[in-house]
């Protein structure tokens, strides 16, 4: 049934785009390589005709060995099912793609990520600028034959630490100001910084439309970089009349670190420990993305123990990033951290867990390609079957009685920061920003991983899109998870933990793989291209706090200033997934 | 909207408060300062306040715990330190953060390299505590310590670790990490089996040979 699904769509495909659309048909290789001429049609047919409404992830390559840029895509229907996934080739040295940001929004800071690391030029994007590194950054990082400061060797291990036996310290080469690569006959001195922030700024000031009745003049406010609510180092740009939002524009890479490039230096195993450092507070999902999608390519299924353990694992997470999320976001509306310390209560009894099982309460590194790392000890099983059949129930009932119907949540979140489901889809919203939106999309639903298709829990989901229907989402998917713990502590077999033997290099078949999950946060994904050496040729992170914020302008527009600390504490960003 | 919704909230952390002095009265002086008391603050029955007064008190720390590697030694009969480090380099190939570097030694006389490490550097400013050094090294030689106070004043002299300062011995890691200990001990011993098995059946097969040989020679003859 489904692959005739799957036969007709390629039929309607090839045959309405005669010689523009191909099947992509290199080794290892899935979906379609559009010309860059139809791109645009045939983005519309997938969204009118087939129903490929959500754009999930869009990226670049860069194939240098072929003198090749290509952009990656990959598209779903919000009925579930696997993605379909659509290329467009550019010669490198001009590189230039249509951009989709008219068909899908979600396509906006993706599109300007591709610009920024690998400047491919997007034609038709509305603001096309750079947007984790600063304006006036000489070159697009993720190019491969860009290299940065105290650049050593192009992939891990360095032959310098063995055999040769020697390292460097980075500052110790730097006499000041030489850890900069200026391009040839440029001179700082004589550099103004003429665009970046005017830029932000005029291009805010478009929108200014005097009102007839009062002679008011708009404002530009910078909430940020520094500033609680922010969550970290994250700035928005807002335009004000008065109190009302006029518009935001946000700035971020204030935290950026190039984790993709890092991740294309190491090898494939040890990009796990750096997956942790992206969502710090759920890193067992971020693992599990991973390993998913660099078990696709090595064709590898963790034992059935270990499914179970991951499952519990990812589950967990979601738990304490959601307890957390909710302290948290009580505290951006201002009830300071008595919640946020009730939540980090519990958060630090899973954390215990965490330590126990993985080593580390934050930075867990715990699963591997084919298995986890650990087996659980009995005691900590133990302890997970306390806190999932007695404790969490018990305390997410008295957050419950705490909060939900608090006159204060329910005031400031009622009718605050709407983002209805039509325009969530479109923003490419994923998680939790979604799912309270009234579109119950859940990849652990609607295209099953590891073993989720064996448990019975509910996609929860609420309908109104608000600031508070965000908040109460996250009760019910702790529900759910716990849900979800319960069956996975009844239904655990004992057995090995790894296939096959444990080992730290791996020779990963030629080829591309998407792994994704659903996150805390929402859908994350990893699209990893492999060119059959000890290092992934191209390793990309769709970050689900970063593509949220898409939409973060359309549901601050028209609210008060105070608002939007709540709406952007209601999306629950990491900034260390944000910025890379 | 009448402020019930707040008054209920307010309930549950007034209940809370209740609870931390209600707990107090039970346990009585054993809830701080003790190790039972610091146990019980961190299972998941716990009630009322269980922050622990760190310094006065502090964690322990479960034996899967990693914070920066150290090298295991085996002390020898006569106290003699006999490091298991091969210098196979697998910790420093493996390192996410490239923070290992070791030269090899040589035979002084052949100039040839020998399974034994000259010099063993840890720069534990750039270690990111993953674990996979320890994960992955075949000999047991490196592990990851429980020791997460490592305060110093200079960091270009105090973090750049060297072999002097890594090396532990083996009673330590027992003691750290027990369970693991003894899995790594059983495994070694078995393997001796094992491999002492292997050649006592070589033995006996070699004699063997021997028994059946000289007939054979006979029959030629």
């Amino acid at each position: 049934m489904s692959e005739q699904v799957v036969a007709t769509e390629q039929d309607l495909l090839l045959s309405r785009f005669p010689e523009v659309v191909k099947p992509d048909e290199r080794k290892g290789y899935d979906g379609y390589i559009v010309d860059a001429k139809a791109l645009l049609d045939f983005a519309k047919t997938l969204r009118d005709d087939l129903g490929y409404d959500y754009l999930s992830s869009v990226t670049g390559v860069d194939y240098l060995p072929e003198g090749k840029m290509e952009v990656v895509y990959h598209a779903y229907k919000t009925t579930g099912g696997a993605p379909l996934v659509f290329k467009v080739q550019v010669p490198r040295e001009n590189p230039v793609v249509p951009s989709l940001v008219s068909i899908y929004p979600g396509a906006d800071f993706q599109e300007r990520e591709a610009w920024d690391l690998l400047g491919i030029k997007f034609e038709g994007h509305p603001n096309l600028k750079r947007i984790l590194m600063w304006e006036g950054f000489h070159g697009h990082p993720l190019r491969k034959d860009w290299h940065e400061p105290y650049y050593e060797e192009e992939h891990k291990p360095y032959k310098s630490r063995w055999p040769e036996g020697k390292a460097f310290r980075a500052e110790d080469r730097n006499p000041f100001g030489k850890n900069v690569d200026y391009p040839a006959g440029f001179d700082p001195a004589k550099w103004t910084p003429d665009i970046s922030d005017a830029l932000i700024y005029e291009g805010l000031g478009r929108i200014d439309k005097p009102r007839d009745d009062l002679p008011t003049e708009q404002i530009i406010v910078n909430l940020g970089p520094q500033h609680p609510s922010t969550h970290g180092v994250f700035r928005m740009v807002v335009t004000l009349d008065g109190e009302t939002i006029v518009d935001l524009e946000p700035v971020m890479g204030y935290l950026h670190r190039n984790h993709e490039k890092i991740g294309e230096r190491n090898t494939w195993l040890m990009n796990m420990p750096f997956t942790d450092r992206l969502d710090y507070l759920s890193p067992m999902s971020n693992n599990f993305g991973y390993a998913l999608a660099v078990e696709k390519l090595l064709g590898v299924k963790p034992p059935e123990r270990a499914e179970y353990i991951r499952v519990i694992m990812a589950e967990l997470t979601r738990i304490q990033n959601h307890i957390f999320a909710i302290g948290m976001f009580l505290n951006d509306m201002g009830a300071f951290f008595t919640p946020s310390l009730y939540a980090i209560e519990e958060r630090e009894l899973i954390l215990d867990v965490f330590e126990a099982v993985a080593g580390s309460r934050m930075m867990v590194n715990y699963f591997r390609f084919g298995g986890v790392a650990r087996d659980i000890p009995e005691d900590v099983m133990k302890k997970i079957h306390d806190l999932a059949f007695e404790r969490l129930p018990r305390r997410i009932d008295e957050l419950d009685r705490y909060l939900t119907n608090s006159e204060i949540v329910r005031a400031r979140g009622e009718g605050v920061g709407v983002l209805p489901a039509e325009k969530a889809i479109a923003f490419s919203a994923a998680g939790p920003v979604l799912r309270a939106s009234g579109v119950p999309y859940d990849v652990r639903r609607a295209e099953p991983y590891g073993i989720y298709d064996r448990f019975d829990f509910d996609v929860a989901v609420r309908y109104h899109g608000d600031v508070y229907d965000r908040y109460l989402i996250r009760m019910d998917e702790v529900r759910q998870s716990i849900r979800i713990i319960q069956q996975a502590l009844k239904q655990i077999p004992e057995g090995p933990i790894m296939t096959g033997k444990p080992q730290y290099q791996h020779r990963v078949p030629p080829g591309e793989s998407y792994g994704r999950v659903e996150g805390p946060k929402g859908e994350l994904g990893f699209y990893v291209v492999s060119n059959g050496k000890g290092n992934p040729w191209r390793y990309h992170v769709r970050a689900p706090s970063f593509i949220n914020l898409t939409a973060l302008a359309e549901m601050t527009r028209g609210h008060k200033v105070a608002d939007i600390v709540v709406i952007l504490g209601s999306i629950d960003i990491v900034l260390g997934e944000v910025d890379r | 909207m009448d402020g019930t919704g707040i008054l209920k909230g307010l309930a549950v952390t007034f209940k809370r408060m209740l609870d931390t002095y209600i707990d107090d009265f039970k346990r009585g002086k054993k809830r701080y300062y003790t190790e039972e008391g610091i146990r019980y603050r961190q299972s998941a029955e716990v009630k009322g306040i269980f922050t622990v007064q760190y310094p006065d008190e502090k964690l322990p720390v479960p034996e899967e715990f990693r914070f920066v590697p150290f090298l295991v030694y085996d002390e020898g009969p006569n106290g003699e330190r006999k490091d298991r480090c091969t210098a196979c380099g697998i910790c420093s190939k493996v390192c996410p953060a490239q923070c290992i570097w070791i030269k090899r030694a040589t035979n002084p006389k052949t100039g040839r390299p020998i399974p034994h490490s000259e010099e063993f550097y840890i720069d534990i400013d750039m270690c990111m505590n993953c674990g996979l050094c320890a994960e992955y090294c075949p000999f047991d030689s490196i592990k990851m310590d429980h020791d997460y106070e490592l305060a110093t004043y200079d960091r270009h002299r105090d973090n750049i670790l060297n072999k002097e300062r890594l090396l532990k011995p083996a009673s330590y890691y027992a003691q750290i990490r027990p369970l693991n200990y003894a899995r790594e001990e059983e495994a070694k011993r078995q393997a001796e089996e094992a491999k002492r098995k292997a050649a006592e059946a070589r033995a006996k097969r070699m004699a063997a040979r021997k028994k059946a040989a000289p007939p054979k020679k006979e029959d030629k003859s």
